[in-house]
């Protein structure tokens, strides 16, 4: 780390320093008790569950809003007054999970907004030339600032075309273009697979070797040991600790965010079902977008975790399967009537139940209550003729939402009320409105917190003892723990596969396509 | 700096398109245009004459520039419905100021010189006005906007109580009437207005919050923008531009009935969604919202040489603003959200 000319011994000031932090929006309090302490040239992590204060953090460490009371420092410096923007962008710069890109504008443009470079010579003393963009200054600059951080990402791009990994590193060459040296990266590998993580973490690294200090997000508590120094605990608005990550093994640390010893890795392995048990789906030489002849079989009561990269397939089949994609060639039969191809009614008619990848895009109508988002894919059980009995559906949503601990205030609260560990526990339950035979999980995690991470899997076995076949499909390894078997995805074919009891090493070198046994 | 590793299997940046061929997608309505004028030469042998081109332009131009107007309001990502109840009253009401009262006017009998900038103060106002509901009261801007169009509407048929105005001292149709290398004074204005609109769009930093707002408007206001601001001037601004097409269309037809400018809205939502304005807002250029007007310039005119039966020229023009729709959505490649 960067010892930045410090006499050895005197202590290190640090860069952003947070104390006694409050905030409340009406009778919420978001932040009770607020404390950070971030020294220059580390990762430190911020974690915490759902709803621990971590945004309303951020929001103040930015200057979104400011804390009620509590004061937050800059290299020593209190921070700069709500109103001067750009005395807080020279300061501290954060990559939302949701982007901040406009995407019709290009690369260059984007990362010069309200800002372009302006022209030069008579031009420029026009009456508003002063405001007259130099297109190609712009586009020269941006080539430079892509260059000098390393993101080989062209300019002239439409932002809205990139992915989302080229996405965050025009962020962060943005952030640094404003001369912040503090990053803040919320929930960064939320949407990437575990190539493109790697990726962004020896990014992380090496602009931390050249001075960029960076808070760091994240549900995946191993990434916080991947790349992160030192740690901060939140839970219930409240700074909880704060310890290097060496000092603060797995199971505390999962402690120190649920207020109790216990952790995900305590699960004990499910005896698979037998290989006597019929067989439940059958695939049979499946070739779609992005798969080819994929043949599989998954028996009644078993569990089958399907990995890989983001473009190994793995997705593509598993939408296939719920009749979101129509295949090319081959076959899936369920209890052996073939599926219905690309046929989503055929497939929920069959069956088959789904927990799509992205809650916010295919699993919830945000402004619609939690009971008629439960209810989905269930509205022609709840009354005759098309007419949906509110007396049912009330039931089936208060039925809901006890067996799947949903918190909310009740059936009526739109879903968008809820956290997003609540959120997706409301997307289980259209899955398993219909009492599915097949029940597809797509990421069923993402961005939940741990507690609602156990309640969402303990699902899984709760289904699987009556007879339904699941299929998980998840680059997550605690996603992928209660499967029977996971077979891995390697550009579109299924490439290797591992019983229970796998090792975390073997399976995460299988996804990458390297093979350790040598 | 030191060296970030890089992955051999990092995803390799797509090609980007050059300025060049972003350019030509601007004119991809430029062939159904060109097809559209060899027909009508080969219909029609009075199409392709100067004096009917010369026609086709001054016919448009009142279009031309509401349709300017509510491109700039699609592209911050809002929409104006009113703008075609502006034309309608903005006009009316400077002449009410000026004309006498034994021709319906107010009896006020102001001089000329106040009557038409009051035309434009009557625009800014309906648009300040506009802007005020949307921005600061943050109503829907189609609801609020259909309900303006109506409420300016009624108040044009009640102050004039349904009559027609024709006692408009002769400034008043100057901007029509005169012209300037044969070709009217309103065309001029409608080509500076797209001209100086399309180089501030492309050019000044005031043109691109435009697209930012439009866009992103979170991500513009993260980066300065004043997006408030910016979108009330633009309804501004947009009611300023349909107070003008309204003197035109008032110099052009020679008098100001009750129902100017009506029904005008539909068609300048398809001119510009034909010419590639997003109703979504951010995106879009001022080349292809001129080409959207002239595409149903054409069209409009040539139904009229064709001597379509006037019961059924509205069926077919409506029809083929629908096939112009479906032809711009396949060119584009992108869906018109």
């Amino acid at each position: 780390m960067a010892e930045f000319g410090r006499p050895p011994g005197e202590p290190v000031r640090p860069l952003v320093e947070a104390a006694g932090v409050r905030k409340r929006f009406g009778p919420t309090v978001a932040l009770a008790d607020a404390r950070l302490t971030v020294l220059p040239g580390e990762s430190h992590a911020l974690v915490g569950r759902n709803g621990a204060g971590k945004s309303t953090l951020v929001n103040v460490l930015t200057g979104v809003f400011p804390p009620d009371a509590g004061q937050v420092r800059f290299d020593g410096a209190p921070a700069p007054s709500p109103s001067d923007r750009d005395g807080w962008r020279a300061r501290v710069a954060c990559v939302y999970q949701k982007s901040t890109i406009v995407p019709d504008l290009t690369v260059a443009e984007n990362l010069f907004i309200n800002r372009q470079p302006g022209v030069r010579g008579a031009a420029a003393r026009w009456p508003l030339g002063r405001g007259l963009v130099g297109w190609k200054r712009m586009r020269r600059e941006a080539a430079e600032l892509l260059a000098a951080w390393n993101v080989d990402v062209h300019p002239d791009l439409r932002a809205g075309d990139l992915g989302v990994e080229s996405r965050q590193l025009v962020e962060i060459a943005r952030a640094l273009s404003f001369g912040a040296r503090f990053i803040i990266l919320d929930e960064p590998t939320a949407q990437l697979d575990s190539t493109e993580i790697e990726r962004l973490f020896a990014r992380m690294r090496a602009l931390q070797e050249s001075g960029v200090t960076f808070l760091f997000i994240s549900h995946h508590l191993q990434e916080v040991y991947e790349v992160c120094q030192a740690v901060t605990v939140f839970r219930d608005a409240r700074w909880i600790t704060t310890a290097p990550v060496a000092d603060l093994p797995r199971a505390a640390l999962v402690a120190a965010m649920t207020g109790e010893a216990e952790g995900l890795g305590a699960r004990p392995a499910r005896p698979g079902a037998g290989p006597g048990a019929p067989v439940r789906l059958e695939v049979t030489g499946l070739t779609g977008p992005a798969y080819r002849e994929v043949s599989l079989r998954v028996r009644r009561g078993e569990v089958v975790g399907l990995a890989g990269s983001s473009a190994s397939g793995k997705v593509e089949l598993a939408e296939t399967l719920a009749g979101l994609r129509r295949p090319a060639a081959g076959t899936a039969t369920l209890d052996g009537a073939p599926l219905p191809p690309g046929d989503v009614r055929g497939a929920l008619r069959a069956g088959v139940g789904l927990v799509p990848r992205d809650r916010h895009r295919q699993g919830l109508v945000p402004g619609l209550p939690v009971g008629e988002n439960a209810a989905m894919t269930i509205t022609d059980r709840l009354g005759r003729f098309g007419i949906i009995a509110p007396g049912r559906l009330a039931a089936f949503a208060r039925a809901s939402i006890r067996d799947l601990g949903i918190v909310a205030a009740g059936p009526e609260q739109p879903v968008s009320d809820l956290s997003g560990g609540n959120q997706q526990k409301v997307v289980m339950a259209r899955a398993l409105a219909t009492g599915p035979r097949l029940l597809v999980l797509v990421d069923p995690t993402a961005g939940v917190d741990v507690k609602s991470k156990e309640a969402l899997l303990a699902v899984i076995d709760e289904v699987r003892g009556t007879g339904t076949a699941v299929v998980v499909v998840s680059d997550e390894l605690d996603d992928l723990r209660p499967a029977d078997r996971v077979l891995v995805f390697f550009h579109g074919r299924i490439a290797a596969e591992h019983a229970a009891g796998w090792s975390d090493q073997d399976l995460v070198a299988s996804i990458e396509g390297v093979t350790t046994d040598d | 700096m030191t060296d970030v590793p890089v992955d051999d299997r990092a995803v390799k940046a797509p090609a980007a398109p050059g300025p060049a061929l972003r350019r030509l997608r601007e004119l991809a309505l430029v062939p159904a245009l060109v097809a559209l004028i060899v027909l009508g030469a080969l219909v029609n042998d009075s199409f392709l004459t100067e004096r009917n081109l010369i026609s086709i332009l001054g016919a448009s131009a009142a279009l031309a520039l509401v349709v300017l107007a509510e491109s700039l309001i699609l592209i911050t990502g809002r929409f104006d419905l009113s703008l075609e109840s502006t034309v309608g009253i903005a006009p009316a009401l400077g002449a009410l100021l000026v004309i006498p009262a034994s021709s319906a006017g107010f009896g006020t009998e102001l001089p000329v010189a106040l009557g038409l900038p009051a035309i434009v103060l009557v625009g800014a106002a309906v648009g300040a006005f506009n802007g005020f509901l949307v921005v600061r009261l943050r109503l829907n801007a189609f609801i609020v906007t259909l309900a303006m169009l109506i409420v300016l509407r009624g108040l044009l048929v009640g102050a004039t109580e349904g009559r027609t105005l024709f006692d408009m001292p002769e400034p008043f149709f100057a901007i029509a009437t005169t012209t300037f290398l044969r070709i009217p004074l309103s065309v001029w204005a409608a080509a500076a207005a797209f001209g100086a609109a399309g180089f501030v769009l492309r050019h000044h930093r005031l043109g691109r919050a435009l697209y930012a707002i439009g866009g992103n408007p979170e991500a513009a206001r993260a980066a300065g923008i004043r997006v408030e601001r910016v979108t009330f001037a633009v309804f501004v601004i947009g009611g300023v531009l349909a107070a003008v097409a309204g003197l035109v269309l008032t110099g052009y037809v020679g008098a100001i009935n009750a129902n100017q400018g009506q029904n005008m809205i539909f068609t300048v939502m398809a001119a510009a969604v034909i010419g590639g304005i997003g109703m979504d807002g951010g995106k879009g250029t001022m080349t292809g919202a001129v080409t959207g007007v002239l595409l149903l310039g054409v069209v409009q005119n040539l139904l009229t040489l064709a001597q379509v039966p006037s019961f059924w020229i509205q069926a077919i023009y409506g029809g083929i603003i629908l096939v112009a729709l479906m032809i711009a959505r396949v060119t584009s490649g992108k869906a018109q959200d």
